[in-house]
């Protein structure tokens, strides 16, 4: 049934996974070293899903993000100067400094926001995913949202909502196992959150979150599925985040086990897939380390343009509360 | 506030967030039928370490993380004080009010005037308010004048360690529902607090700083803004009274108008939007109840009408400040 991917997307997906895994060490070098101002949530371990999902996708398709939305941004194609940019509060951001990293966003690439409110995206893609239709187009919007945020009355609305309309939206549940510091048995009696699924009448599937060409097909599915009219689905993957809720060691809470994280970090997206690719004899081990050291330069070039940046100015503040008829 | 002092042999310091948690603490061993529910309370000790200890203490069915469905948590408030108990319920941040508010709007302000009386609720939330740690648009707002704008709710929002812990304990006593809008940004700060319970009066405002020829009524942390203006207001010779609102809704108008029949002069200072703040409800009080006072017109400071900014550049701007509110007494004198 399905194709084998080529190696042009074998390599791209790779390339999507490392720029992610890339940013997102140097973002939380730059938090403990308070050059970044506030609260980052780190996407590191959870590669697979973005770069998966958005393979799928063009620029025109939309996503909604969450909190943890760097990963969804960069694999939407983010510059990483301007995300750095908006990290630093500077004028010169995704969002001339005034969202951060809990609202960075970009229309151009479809990227309808990473969002401070849990739950908050869901919607937000069902409203997208309306307009898609009413406009008639083919596009389709993504929701992406975690195990926590499954416990929503958004997430209930926004599902049933595009499920009776039948809307060209997907649900991508990333289920890392934990809301905050509260792991998911002891915040819903369910395992598989694609089991919700069925409350609404359409497909839900599971799928290994660490395991980038499984998410990437079923991914394909669903979205060819509700690009061809025949409405949403749920896809959860199943991942782990390898650093703290906020953070790389976050507050030093002590909620989950060394050995529950070794046992999924031997499971690394990344490298196991780079294994792959050098058994498949798509990529060398040599071609593999030029990916990095070009994307760890632009994640340098990235940081400094950040660094150079002038923040907004004072009479920015009570820019674009409003649009303003003919500006 | 003294008099609890007075009664304690040492004074004892404590942190804002301590000072909560002991508040907290003080309610559960008096009530019986009190528990706390939000998201992470139990076993992470609350997101801000406000619940520190107290599953230790007091055990699962008293201390109770929720998912993450403020709907869901704060109905369970409002059904479980309806029937017997005395919930405490944490909204994490106030910013999440959004999506609870019916049950705060239409059903926990309404339910006993609608029932003719016959239902009490005596349900305490607490939330984190306030700007100032580049926690942009979503986790930093100060939303209290929702709350306030609702007849069948009290609102206080406690300044200093010794409030915090009497308001809560204050809240939880009272058989109305209560919001205790606590500041984030406070959470280190240090302060006096006695052990054992006492009761911060909701309600009521008090004169932290006594002065005879200005009134600075402030809300939350720009009391301490309002301390530090009156300091420098002192060397040029305006000897100012600064007064802790404390209590938003019911709000305590005859300690403000007494100040101003003596100062007839007066500012109120608050972090929410300026539009539609509740420093246009106080002026608007003063100026009806003691308008033959006044030497000046009543100032107000809020923040200016935008989301809160990320950008530490534009924050930093955004919050009103001691220099702001030097500068607007200095205006509303006449002083260069
Ligand atoms: C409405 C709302 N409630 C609570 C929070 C606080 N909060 C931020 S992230 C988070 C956990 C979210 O868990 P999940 O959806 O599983 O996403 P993950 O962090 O695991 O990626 C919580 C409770 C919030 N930001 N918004
Ligand atoms: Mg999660």
């Amino acid at each position: 049934m399905s194709k084998q991917p080529t190696k042009k997307v074998l390599q791209e997906l790779h390339l999507t996974m490392v720029r992610i895994r890339c940013f997102e060490n140097a973002a939380g070098r730059l938090m403990e070293e308070a050059k970044i101002p506030g609260a980052l949530h780190l996407y590191v371990g959870e590669e697979a899903i973005a770069s998966g999902v958005m393979q799928n996708l063009s620029n025109d398709d939309q996503i909604t993000s969450t909190h943890r939305g760097h990963g969804h941004l960069v694999a939407k194609g983010g510059d990483f100067s301007k995300m750095f940019a908006e990290l630093f509060g500077r004028s010169t951001g995704y969002c001339r400094g005034k969202g951060g990293s809990m609202h960075v966003s970009n229309m151009e690439l479809g990227m309808l926001g990473a969002n401070g409110i849990v739950g908050g995206g869901p919607p937000i893609a069902m409203g997208a995913a309306f307009a898609n239709r009413f406009l008639k187009t083919k596009k389709v919007a993504v929701a992406f949202f975690g195990d926590g945020a499954s416990n929503e009355g958004s997430f209930h609305e926004a599902v049933n909502m595009a499920a009776l309309y039948k809307l060209p939206c997907i649900f991508v549940c990333e289920n890392n196992g934990y809301g905050e510091y509260t792991p998911q048995a002891k915040h819903q009696t369910i395992v598989d959150v694609a089991d919700r699924a069925g409350g609404y009448g359409i497909p839900g599937v599971v799928v290994d979150g660490m395991d980038v060409i499984a998410v990437f097909e079923a991914a394909r599915e669903a979205i060819d599925r509700a690009r061809k009219g025949k409405g949403p689905t749920l896809l959860e993957c199943k991942t782990y985040r390898f650093y703290d809720h906020v953070g790389v060691r976050g507050m030093g809470l002590n909620y989950r086990t060394d050995e529950e994280l070794e046992k999924w970090k031997k499971r690394d997206p990344i490298q196991s897939f780079e294994a792959e690719l050098i058994k498949l004899g798509v990529m060398t081990q040599k071609q593999i380390d030029k990916v990095y050291s070009k994307v760890n330069d632009l994640v340098e070039e990235g940081v400094q343009f950040a660094e150079d940046s002038p923040f907004p100015e004072p009479s920015e503040l009570l820019e674009d509360v409003y649009c303003v008829k003919g500006a | 506030m003294s008099e609890a002092i007075k009664g304690n042999a040492e004074p004892r310091e404590l942190t804002y967030v301590a000072a909560i948690t002991e508040g907290v603490r003080e309610v559960l061993l008096e009530q019986s039928n009190a528990f706390v529910a939000g998201e992470d309370v139990a076993g992470a000790g609350g997101p801000f370490g406000q619940y520190s200890g107290l599953l230790t203490e007091f055990g699962e069915d008293r201390i109770v993380d929720t998912p993450i469905s403020e709907k869901g948590i704060v109905g369970l408030g409002v059904g479980a004080s309806a029937v017997g108990c005395r919930p405490i319920i944490d909204v994490m941040f106030v910013d999440f009010m959004g999506e609870c508010m019916d049950e705060i709007a239409n059903q926990m302000a309404k339910m006993r005037y609608m029932f003719g009386g016959s239902v009490t609720l005596p349900v305490t939330v607490l939330s984190m308010t306030g700007a100032g740690m580049s926690m942009a648009a979503q986790h930093s707002q100060s939303l209290e004048v929702w709350l306030a704008h609702l007849p069948g709710i009290k609102v206080v929002m406690p300044a200093t360690p010794y409030d915090a812990k009497g308001s809560i304990i204050a809240a939880a006593r009272d058989d109305n529902p209560v919001f205790v809008l606590l500041n984030k940004v406070s959470l280190g700060l240090k302060g006096e607090v006695p052990e054992g319970t006492y009761e911060v009066e909701i309600g009521t405002a008090e004169v932290v700083r006594p002065g005879t020829n200005f009134t600075i009524v402030a809300i939350s942390r720009m009391v301490h803004e309002a301390l530090k203006a009156a300091d420098t207001l002192s060397e040029l010779g305006v000897d100012v009274e600064v007064i802790d609102a404390r209590s938003i809704q019911p709000f305590d108008t005859d300690t403000v108008i007494n100040s101003i029949k003596k100062t007839h002069h007066g500012l109120v200072v608050h972090e929410a939007v300026e539009f539609g703040g509740i420093g246009g409800e106080i002026v608007a009080q003063i100026q009806d109840k003691a308008f033959d006072y006044l030497d000046a017109p009543v100032g107000r400071i809020g923040a200016p009408f935008s989301p809160v900014p990320f950008s530490p550049a534009l924050e930093k701007i955004y919050v009103p400040d001691a220099d702001l509110i030097v500068t607007k007494v200095k205006e509303t004198l006449g002083l260069s």
